[in-house]
């Protein structure tokens, strides 16, 4: 594990930081629908592409499981952003 | 003091133990999955006094008066905000239909009023005049964080002694006579009891299969899991369509900017039966349905990415009213929300708190309105506006 000093953004897409993510789980919530929800890591555009391995294995370390039993969150359609108006489709149908 | 058990950890649930705690009960509150992992969670963030009746107005009016004290009162930031709720008409009976409920709203205190589409628009920066003929506005009207509120009442809850289990299933209720004395529940694998002095049913769209476990026939109160969905943007500017924004003759069709991150969230009344309590997959004909409604509402949305799709229950009563009050002597119910438990739940819980620990409640609150048992008398309440 890299040294945590300072501030390491851990979740670009909402400025969420590894400290913030170890202090909720300090306070109890360790299960990650809740992380999510609570702190929207994995809820922006990106949908957790980069911040969710990073969150699992923080969780795992701090409760002393393996990252490979803790279940990722649902994943949300679309897989990518996709406009309004291309999904829309247009006037005419 | 005595023991109280309640079945469900959303939003309901988890502030009735809040404020049974406060009233010096001793609480054990059950959830199956995670917090608020039914309804609560997948909800559309508003909050409204903008009713068609006099029960769900007063209900809300309280609420609202609630939601406004709430995060001094929890010490949490809850990101309550009175953005406002703007609904739409597109003809003049709508218009007609909106002065009377402005009338109505106003008789107990909302102040709802009506506006042209000139301050419609100063209020809605994108917003699409055009299809509009008047609103009716309450700048009193908002919304809030789901998952702050549920985990801020849930953490006062637990520092005032309730013991609060997640991922804990109740399995079975005891009963003997009128009363139900012991709830059985699962955890870990391992089925353990513990005996009760009353028992809530905060399940919602769950609520059926515990009115069966106390012996009491399925569809006492009779509630059907709808699937409604949302869409979301990524997130844009402040300030652009704060308020939720409906017009109630487009399926029910709204928009309302996240009070966290300024994505603008998408609905729509695009139902479909749940085909079983865990169906919350999202269907693609409610995301193209959605977006043509919201881009009607707000043309400039047609250039925003849409980042997320999904689903979670409407717990429907048959007049999308819920079920509130005594099933048995230590037996009650608060479930049946129809879309409107997050809401409610601060004038919910405080009303049903007292009710379980002193037998009455100073919350108005028309127990006679929400009664369980209307259902099995044939009596139905005229439909609870939904919408957000």
């Amino acid at each position: 594990m890299i040294e945590m000093s300072g501030k390491v953004i851990v979740c670009r897409c909402n400025d969420v930081t590894a400290e913030e993510i170890e202090e909720l789980i300090d306070s109890g919530v360790t299960d990650i629908e809740e992380i999510k929800r609570l702190l929207r890591v994995g809820m922006g555009p990106c949908q957790g592409r980069t911040c969710m391995p990073i969150v699992i294995s923080i969780l795992a370390r701090k409760t002393g499981r393996k990252p490979e039993d803790i279940p990722l969150p649902r994943a949300r359609v679309p897989v990518r952003p996709v406009r309004a108006g291309v999904l829309a489709g247009g006037d005419d149908e | 003091m005595s023991k109280v058990a309640i079945i469900g950890g959303g939003i309901i649930g988890v502030a009735t133990a809040y404020e049974l705690a406060k009233l010096g009960e001793d609480v054990v509150l059950f959830e199956k999955s995670y917090f608020g992992s039914g309804s609560t969670f997948r909800c559309a963030t508003g909050i409204r006094a903008q009713f068609t009746d006099e029960a769900n107005i007063r209900l809300m009016k309280y609420s609202i008066e609630r939601w406004e004290k709430l995060e001094e009162e929890l010490g949490f930031d809850i990101n309550f905000r009175q953005t406002g709720y703007l609904f739409l008409a597109t003809s003049e009976e709508e218009v007609e239909a909106f002065k009377s409920n402005i009338r109505l709203q106003n008789r107990f205190g909302v102040p709802t009023r009506l506006i042209d589409m000139d301050e419609a628009k100063e209020i809605v920066l994108i917003l699409n005049t055009e299809p509009f003929l008047a609103g009716a506005w309450n700048p009193k009207d908002g919304k809030a964080n789901p998952f702050k509120t549920l985990f801020a009442y849930l953490f006062r809850a637990k520092e005032m002694g309730v013991d609060a289990r997640e991922q804990v299933e109740v399995v079975g209720l005891e009963r003997e006579g009128d009363e139900i004395t012991a709830v059985k529940f699962r955890s870990r694998g391992k089925v353990e009891r513990v005996k009760v002095d009353a028992v809530l049913n905060a399940t919602n769209a769950w609520a059926p299969v515990i009115n069966e476990m106390a012996g009491l026939k399925r569809d006492i109160v009779p509630i059907k899991a709808c699937k409604h969905q949302l869409v979301k943007t990524e997130p844009l500017e402040r300030g652009q369509a704060e308020p939720l924004v409906c017009p109630p003759s487009w399926n029910d069709a709204y928009i309302i900017q996240d009070g966290e991150d300024g994505g603008i969230i998408c609905g729509a009344g695009i139902e479909h039966e749940a085909k079983s309590l865990d169906d919350v997959e999202p269907t693609y004909d409610f995301l193209r349905g959605v977006l043509r409604y919201a881009l009607m509402i707000a043309p400039p949305l047609r250039y925003a990415h849409v980042i997320r799709q999904w689903a979670g229950f409407y717990a429907k009563t048959l007049d999308n009213n819920p079920a509130i009050g005594k099933l048995l002597e230590n037996f009650y119910i608060a479930a049946g929300f129809s879309g409107h438990g997050f809401m409610m739940a601060p004038a919910v819980a405080r009303a049903i708190a007292e009710l379980i620990a002193k037998g009455r409640s100073k919350v108005p609150l028309d127990w006679d309105w929400y009664d369980p048992y209307r259902f099995e008398r044939g009596e139905l309440r005229t439909s609870a506006f939904q919408i957000g």
